[in-house]
């Protein structure tokens, strides 16, 4: 039971990225590898001020905790916005422009996830260990469903990311930017025809992306510790569940995202050494590759190809 | 006549090193039916693909209403009352029929609840089934769903690219019904057909296309008359109907 709620707590950060990579998929048909920099981006960015707003933590009054996480959140989903932003701003537009081949976007997108990365860590070190000022007591156990115990920062997770899953979900059936990413997700010529603005939604489209993301990027490196390095793992994990999920297809992102956090917790329950959790993981990606490769409820991966 | 809504002066098309229009003008006046004819490739789509902002000329201009178009994206275009029905429907698959339709007048702030209704009575067949994807219509279906979601972005001139493509005789006569209907609520009809008898018998005059340039003009009937248009484009037809 315990793994489970750890898998749950997980996943909705693994669906929270994953969200990233299958929006942007659906606009471009293209896998943004840069995107787990641009998490990563959100972790340093809330770290700035949340620091900024607790010093070491050690005096923080109690009543101020849900607006210090709040800010974290906001400040780690803006940043990681920004980032993204510029992202498609320099490492895929101009390449757009030029109708340049596929092969281009995929370099593109490693060198700009190699340049991210390092410059976080020529700006803030390249310890992979920092970790955010303890400003709550994390553990505190909330209640015991089944024995299993239930602590206050995996509710402020799942919560968070559950709040801002109905939020995107709501977003894209029923707003007029919802509307237009999904058009030129399913045929950009036409949604062109009927007045969208592509590049602009294109745009939109990361900066959502972006601050996904980076709200993960707070959430992960409040949980776990962070570094200029922590987005790969994560990142990779992400996209697996995006195409677990069914990549371009957005609740499939969410499924995909909490069902491999759940699959790879349960691992230690098979009596595995938990060493072995990245590589259930990707298992489950080769298999999923190999027997259902649109995903579980994806139809789009065969018509894009 | 005074000037034409949609002037189209010497333009000319690249697909890379391949000049697909070399050199095309013609002229549409408000309220006419215009058919532009020709084979596969003689540059018909690439025509109505420039005049709705898909592509863009190389050399010569477009006007409309009097202004200059050519270098004003698609989706600037719309705004002016140009609605393009694109060759093979392209319906959004995943979209029901309703969300098909409001994405056609996205243009606005908010879809005209007056108009959805006549599109509605226009195609009773939408209305049935409003709920449903579209990817599930038949392609008759999908065609008028097409042409009904161009209507709700308030055409002055619409663009209609091989509406009979693929669909049985009866649909198509349904359709070219319709068009001759819509055409008579004043909107002008810009359209390109393979179906060439169809066509000419709605149009007030047509272009006949061939390898990128325009080789014959004339009034549909004229063309109707002409002994090149009826072996080329007309031999199956009048067979069958003789």
């Amino acid at each position: 039971m315990n793994y489970l709620i750890l898998g749950i707590t997980r996943g909705s950060m693994y669906a929270l990225i994953a969200l990233g990579y299958t929006l942007v998929y659906g606009v471009l048909q293209l896998i943004n590898f840069a995107h787990s920099e641009v998490f990563m981006s959100g972790a340093f960015g809330s770290y700035a001020i949340v620091h900024l707003l607790v010093g070491d933590g050690k005096a923080t009054p109690s009543w101020a905790v849900p607006f210090i996480l709040i800010a974290g959140i906001l400040s780690g989903a803006i940043t990681a916005a920004v980032i993204a932003w510029l992202l498609e701003r320099v490492a895929y537009r101009p390449l757009r422009r030029r109708g340049a081949p596929k092969l281009a976007f995929l370099i593109s997108a490693i060198g700009a996830s190699f340049f991210l990365s390092q410059l976080a860590g020529k700006l803030f070190g390249r310890l992979t260990s920092n970790s955010f000022p303890e400003f709550f007591d994390q553990n505190a156990v909330i209640f015991r469903p089944f024995g299993a115990e239930v602590r206050v920062l995996q509710i402020v997770i799942v919560a968070s990311a559950v709040l801002m899953m109905i939020f995107l979900d709501r977003l894209v059936s029923v707003t007029k930017l919802g509307r237009s990413i999904r058009a030129i997700s399913e045929d950009a010529p036409t949604a062109a025809l009927m007045g969208i603005d592509i590049d602009k939604t294109i745009s939109r489209t990361f900066i959502i992306g972006g601050l996904l993301g980076g709200a993960a990027g707070f959430l992960f490196g409040l949980n776990f510790s962070f570094g200029n390095t922590m987005g790969f793992i994560p990142g990779v994990k992400a996209f697996a569940a995006a195409v677990l999920g069914g990549i371009g297809n957005i609740r499939g992102a969410m499924i995909g995202g909490l069902l491999l956090g759940i699959v790879e917790n349960l691992v230690p329950l098979v009596n595995i050494d938990t060493k072995w959790t990245d590589v259930v993981a990707f298992v489950v990606l080769v298999l999923v590759l190999m027997f259902r490769p649109t995903g579980i409820l994806g139809e789009r991966l065969g018509r894009a190809a | 006549m005074s000037e034409g809504l949609l002037q189209v002066q010497d333009i000319e098309v690249r697909y890379g090193a391949i000049r697909a229009l070399k050199g095309v003008s013609f002229e549409v006046y408000e309220g006419e039916v215009v058919a532009l004819l020709g084979a596969n490739g003689a540059g018909k789509t690439t025509t109505q693909k420039t005049v709705s902002g898909m592509l863009q000329p190389a050399i010569g201009q477009i006007l409309f209403d009097g202004e200059r178009i050519d270098g004003i994206p698609a989706h600037k275009l719309i705004s002016m009352g140009i609605c393009h029905v694109p060759e093979g429907r392209r319906v959004f698959p995943r979209m029901t029929v309703h969300e098909n339709l409001e994405m056609g007048a996205f243009r606005f702030k908010r879809p005209d609840a007056q108009l959805l209704e006549h599109v509605l009575e226009l195609f009773p067949r939408l209305r049935e089934r409003i709920k449903q994807h579209a990817g599930t219509l038949s392609g008759g279906e999908q065609q008028m769903l097409a042409i009904g979601r161009a209507l709700m972005g308030k055409p002055r001139l619409l663009l209609l690219d091989e509406p009979s493509m693929g669909l049985a005789p009866l649909i198509v006569k349904q359709i070219f019904d319709i068009v001759r209907e819509i055409n008579s609520s004043g909107v002008t009809v810009l359209i390109v057909e393979q179906n060439a008898a169809q066509a000419l018998a709605l149009a007030n005059r047509g272009y006949v296309l061939e390898t990128g340039e325009i080789v014959l003009t004339g009034t549909g009937r004229e063309l109707l008359a002409d002994d090149r248009v009826r072996a080329a484009y007309l031999g199956e037809e009048i067979a069958a109907v003789s």
